[in-house]
């Protein structure tokens, strides 16, 4: 026995330690992978010898290479007995293991739960605090469930240090059992007020970041954060309350306006720029917040503005950066502040730092005007041609199409500009956004009329210069430019100069190594062209030439109907089959050139997004039901042929309800055709008659720009886009001088003529002229359709879910009334953490049944009910004062405290006693009302009662604002059934009678079931049973006020009271 | 906060915290693509980089980039200057502190961490009183180890 020991302590010294590790690795860079496997081997010894020192060395040599990537799970259960060694130096050791290597689904963290309550409430207050270290890194739901008692009572430990951790780590626990929330809150709260200044700053970061997720109901916490940060002189604290601040004000305006002033002196006080940052992000979601129907803030805008634009002219980048980030906030509801810093932002774009680039880009987004589009993306397209990183470039590029077609092309004033740009970016090697640029041409095409004889005049040199884009990039998206080209050369044909060079271009062997979609499209337009080319020969004596066209298609087609893509085979045989037919007739001398270009007759419109949606879905019928048997394949591809032809064929001309995108257009448009293609007899009016809308407008083209027009059909690859923009200079400079002439006048016209076409073209004004008169056709919807979007809102996955949890937990806790609160947090309570509520009633001196409210209230009460008492009083005093004279706002606040969808009540006669809630609700309310804005209407109807029973005076008028406080308020002997009211007897009789009286007393008017516990009646006048689910059951009347209340319960049997004073 | 990454500038990593839990798999994603990205950055490029929603602050300190990502509306400048402070505490417990303190007593600087930041939350922004508690956790560590090396038999 005794060799079996010296062996053992003999065989440690050999062991390696975590250095000797380390430096062997160090040592073996060559064959590191080899080293490592012998170690763990050595490691796997060492975990099987009892000696706990060699085990706790092996375990953290274990933690290292757990570091280096190493997978080390197998060794979990080793870690937690390491972890439950009784001696700090390995327990240490094992709780840094644990929280490096445990994750959720580990699934020995169930044998922790015992160890780790042992060592909370060791009388080490390092063992404590590891063990709640560790478990803030691998806490699981069912740690949290099983331990959150054992915490909620650190949080009141005598140590400073323990009390700091458990207070951090409720956050955590929160997340993983929302349910602690509210029977923890009451006492998180009170560590607000921790004399230690650390314990202090702990809960402030725990509030700050549930309040950040649900600011709601954190509202009326509002005036002791003011009072921290008025106080406070640790800025991480400060920035904390500050940012906490920032999530509150926009559910708040009269807090941003308290706001205001504090923040605006720490601005210019601070010297901490974390501070001055954090102040200014604050200042501006107040701003935000403020926005709407208040006055004007100007002053302290421009000081936002102008204290940004001292971080971005300074020398350190992050400043910069921070500095544009916040610009871009003030930039979405003060645009103009930020514009006048232009220059600034774009020097930024020059900076060598990518980030900032970024962020500089995001701010030109809200900076364009028409004067200025032109200049800010010659601008861009410099940065694009310079750029080196394609995600740069990529994002240049799309930020170039965002600031162009920003509200419908708004800033716009010539589209061959844009369409040039658009053919420039088509330049860019290896973009993905081949697509964004190829939608925005078949936009700017169809719904810029003025445009189609320029824009196809440029699709038709990417035709015919395809080789350039798909030579080296056949794989990137680029191509996809050639879909949205072929679309318009064919759709938009008889703009076409020489529409037999475009058609051969089309048809051309190495058209059929593009994508199958892009192949599809070229067939079909082929046709059309073909169609075009018929009608334009057709005139003529000389009939061969329109022979030879046919002949040409017969030629090339077969190319296409051997596609291995079904698409283009099926097209291609279709038209291939239709050339053959239209080749007999003409070589009969038979006129077909009618016939072939009815097939592609009738415009396009865009339709809006969403537009599909909102046609309303007819009487009677039913999308779901099936028509026929079910078909093998899938039902929803089954009807959405159906409806396209049901909508488009009434309607001709104007397909009314079709959807949103051009390539859907564009393919329903083939589908279309392909079916008259299949009836060759098919006759519509002449597509001429439809085709001639670009006349209509009347463009009269300035001479400089037809000029222009040759020079990008020439050089297809150089940049033309800057000759726009000289040209556009002098232009406007021709211009002005006309405008000032007619400006009032013009300017009227413009304004109410906007999107309707104007004969007069050129000669009408706005700030800027468009330089041609630009009809851009509004997109269609379904006439009952509205324009709300419905499918805004995106959910956070990832929070989401713990949002929701907290909320609604927090929802009670805040808001609800103290007597419904009271009774949930018990039942979930003593439901799922029966354990825990003992522990804590040891502390509080309340009875288990009751809320943690109720114990923090009645903890609070007890300490100060005098106190509040005459606070109230002296407070409800000054509010009826003031509510007399600020009536009329307060629906404002009304409102809001309503939004719990609770239902207020009022007492007749009001106890003097406020719950400490009820209290601090109060306190908001006056804290703001001191500000600008008083209270609700239900106030006033307080205060009369108040008026009434002079004696009650106090908590009507706080109770009527938020719901939460009414319930304690109105806890009166009389009327209120609520727990408080049992709180107020329970005070006025004795603790223990309460308790008992608590559990005996339950029931009342509330309809659950589940309530019984829950609502108690402690009292008197209006104990009458009322019948479950009775609406607004009569509780009390007197000759001023008449009490009814109405009761729910919700699926966790958590009650809610809804009162109503009529 | 989400997580603290160190790393030396070859793209070893030195030490890692993760402040929510996070498969291996996902660890290994972020460190792969947080040194891949910091160690890409520009010298006097600003500190701060957007990462899918996460915000990433990082700084180096000699040869070690200190990383850490936040959310998105965390303070940037706070980030810095907790990066900092973890800096500072090290440099006061290890006295001038280097890469090769932080290799060979990865532990202790974990520890330190563990006293500076919890759940993702400042612990304790004030230094001393960081410095105090660890101390006197070394102590007891320190006799307990004493202790322990006494022969066994």
């Amino acid at each position: 026995m005794a060799l079996k020991i010296v062996k053992g302590s003999i065989d440690r010294m050999f062991d390696k330690n975590l250095q000797d590790l380390v430096r062997g690795i160090r040592n073996h860079k060559e064959d590191e992978a080899k080293y490592i496997s012998t170690c763990i081997d050595e490691i796997k010894q060492e975990l099987k010898q009892d000696n706990i020192a060699v085990k706790a060395n092996a375990v953290c040599k274990l933690t290292y290479l757990q570091m280096l990537g190493y997978d080390v799970s197998w060794a979990a259960f080793n870690i937690v007995e390491v972890m439950s060694s009784s001696k700090f130096t390995y327990k240490r050791i094992g709780y840094l293991a644990a929280s490096q290597c445990f994750h959720e689904n580990t699934d020995v963290i169930m044998l922790t739960t015992n160890q780790i309550r042992k060592d909370l409430s060791s009388p080490n207050q390092y063992d404590t605090g590891v063990a709640l270290t560790g478990l803030s890194c691998f806490v699981t739901p069912d740690l949290a469930r099983d331990l959150a008692n054992d915490i909620m009572t650190l949080m009141s430990h005598t140590k400073p240090y323990i009390r700091k951790k458990a207070v951090l780590i409720m956050y955590k626990v929160f997340l993983k059992y929302p349910e602690s929330l509210r029977p923890a809150f009451p006492r998180l709260k009170e560590k607000l007020e921790d004399p230690d200044p650390g314990v202090q700053s702990a809960a402030v970061n725990v509030i700050c970041e549930l309040a950040r997720r649900n600011p709601k109901n954190y509202l009326s916490l509002a005036p002791l954060f003011f009072k921290l940060m008025t106080s406070s002189t640790n800025n991480w604290v400060l920035i904390k309350i500050i940012k906490l601040f920032g999530a509150l004000t926009p559910l708040e305006p009269r807090l941003g306006k308290k706001l205001i002033e504090p923040l605006t002196n720490l601005i210019h006080s601070t010297s901490a720029m974390s501070l001055l940052y954090e102040c200014v992000n604050t200042v501006i979601a107040v701003l935000i917040s403020l926005s709407s129907g208040m006055p004007n803030h100007s002053a302290s805008i421009q000081l936002c503005v102008q204290k940004l634009r001292i971080l971005i002219e300074d020398s350190d980048q992050n400043l910069k950066y921070l500095g544009l980030l916040a610009m871009s906030k003030i930039l979405k509801t003060h645009p103009k502040s930020v514009q006048s810093h232009k220059d600034l932002i774009l020097q930024c774009l020059d900076d060598k730092d990518e980030s900032i680039r970024l962020r500089a880009l995001d701010l030109l987004y809200g900076m364009v005007s028409k004067k200025n589009l032109m200049e800010i993306v010659k601008k861009l397209m410099i940065h694009v041609d310079k750029a080196e990183g394609t995600t740069y470039r990529d994002e240049l590029l799309t930020k170039i199409i965002d600031i162009c077609s920003q509200s419908n092309y708004q800033y716009i004033t010539n589209f061959e500009w844009y369409i040039s740009i658009l053919v420039e970016l088509t330049r860019l090697e290896g973009t993905r956004h081949g697509h964004l640029i190829a939608s925005q041409m078949l936009d700017v095409a169809i719904r810029v009329k003025a445009i189609r004889v320029f824009a196809v005049a440029q699709m038709a040199t990417l035709l015919d210069n395809a080789h350039l884009l798909t030579g080296n990039m056949q794989r990137n998206g680029i191509c996809e430019v050639l879909y949205a080209a072929a679309w318009i050369c064919g759709e938009f044909s008889e703009h076409l100069e020489n529409p037999v060079q475009t058609l051969e271009a089309m048809l051309r062997p190495k058209v059929a190594t593009l994508p199958g979609h892009i192949q599809a499209v070229y067939v079909q337009n082929a046709a059309k062209l073909f169609a075009t080319i018929l009608k334009n020969q057709e005139g003529n004596t000389d009939s061969t030439a329109a022979q030879e066209t046919s002949q040409m298609m017969i030629d090339r087609l077969p190319l296409f109907v051997q596609s291995a893509n079904l698409e283009v085979q099926e097209r291609a045989s279709c038209i291939l089959q239709l050339v053959k037919y239209i080749q007999k007739l003409q070589q009969k001398d038979v006129e077909v050139a009618e016939e072939v270009s009815a097939l592609f007759a009738g415009e396009l419109n865009p339709v809006a997004p969403k537009a599909q949606k909102k046609v309303p879905v007819p009487e009677g019928l039913d999308l779901d039901a099936w028509i026929n048997e079910p078909p093998s394949e899938s039902e929803s591809e089954d009807e959405q042929p159906k409806a396209i032809f049901t909508k488009e064929e009434p309607k001709h001309s104007r397909p009314r309800h079709t959807e949103v995108d051009e390539k859907e257009l564009a393919r329903r448009r083939e589908a279309r055709k392909q079916e008259q293609a299949n009836n060759p007899f098919y006759i519509k009016a002449s597509p001429s008659s439809q085709k001639v809308y670009q006349e209509a407008p009347g463009v009269e083209h300035i001479p400089v720009v037809q000029i222009d027009l040759s020079v990008p059909l020439k050089v297809p690859g150089l940049p033309m886009s800057d000759q726009y923009v000289k040209l556009e200079e002098e232009r406007r400079q021709k211009e002005r001088a006309e405008k000032k002439k007619k400006e009032k006048k013009k300017r009227k016209e413009k304004r109410s003529g906007r999107g309707k076409k104007h004969d007069s073209g050129p000669e009408s004004e706005e700030d800027i002229t468009p330089a041609h008169v630009v009809d851009i056709v509004t997109e269609e919807m379904p006439e009952n359709a509205l324009p709300s979007d419905d499918d805004d809102k995106d959910p956070n996955d990832p929070h989401k879910a713990l949002d929701i949890d907290l909320d609604n937990l927090l929802e009670t806790t805040a808001r609800r009334p103290l007597a419904d609160s009271e009774k949930l947090p018990v039942r979930s309570h003593r439901a799922a953490g029966a354990p825990k509520s003992p522990a804590e009633d040891g502390e509080a001196e309340n009875a288990t049944p009751q809320e943690p409210k109720k114990k923090s209230s009645k903890e609070k009460r007890d300490k100060k009910k005098d106190k509040e008492r005459d606070r109230k009083r002296s407070k409800e005093e000054k509010k009826k004062k003031k509510h007399k004279r600020e009536e009329k706002e307060e629906d404002l606040l009304g409102g809001q405290a309503e939004e719990a969808a609770v239902q207020s009540e009022e007492t007749k006669e009001v106890e003097a006693q406020p719950s400490s809630t009820s209290a601090e609700v109060s306190d908001l309310d006056f804290w703001l009302s001191n500000a600008p804005v008083p209270s609700n209407t239900q106030e006033a109807a307080t205060v009369a009662a108040a008026e009434a029973d002079p004696a009650p005076e106090a908590p009507a008028g706080t109770a009527a604002d938020s719901e939460p406080e009414e319930p304690k308020d109105t806890e009166t002997e009389e009327s209120k059934s609520s727990k408080h009211k049992k709180k107020k007897q329970k005070k006025e009789k004795e603790e223990k009678e309460k308790k008992k009286k608590k559990k005996h007393h339950h029931h009342h008017h509330h309809s659950d079931g589940g309530g019984e516990e829950s609502v108690q009646n402690g009292t008197v006048e209006e104990e009458e049973p009322l019948p479950p689910m009775s609406n607004y059951c009569l509780l009390a009347e007197n000759s001023y006020i008449k009490m009814v209340s109405d009761g729910d319960c919700d699926a966790r049997l958590w009650k809610f009271v809804l009162l109503s004073i009529c | 906060m989400r997580f603290m990454l160190l790393f030396s500038r070859q793209g070893k990593l030195r030490l890692q915290k993760w402040f929510t839990s996070m498969s291996e798999r996902e660890k290994k994603k972020i460190i792969r693509d947080m040194t891949t990205m910091v160690l890409a950055r520009q010298p006097r490029s600003c500190n701060f980089m957007q990462w899918k929603d996460l915000k990433i602050v990082y700084k180096r300190y000699a040869s070690l980039y200190f990383c850490l990502g936040v959310e998105s509306q965390e303070n940037e400048l706070l980030a810095l200057e907790i990066i900092h402070r973890y800096v500072e505490l090290l440099d006061k417990y290890f006295g001038n502190v280097c890469e090769l303190d932080i290799i060979f007593n990865f532990e202790k600087a974990y520890f330190i961490l563990d006293e500076f930041l919890m759940g993702g939350e400042i612990q304790e922004t004030s230094k001393q009183i960081v410095n105090r508690s660890i101390e006197a956790s070394d102590m007891l560590q320190e006799t307990l180890e004493e202790y322990m090396s006494k022969p066994a038999f």
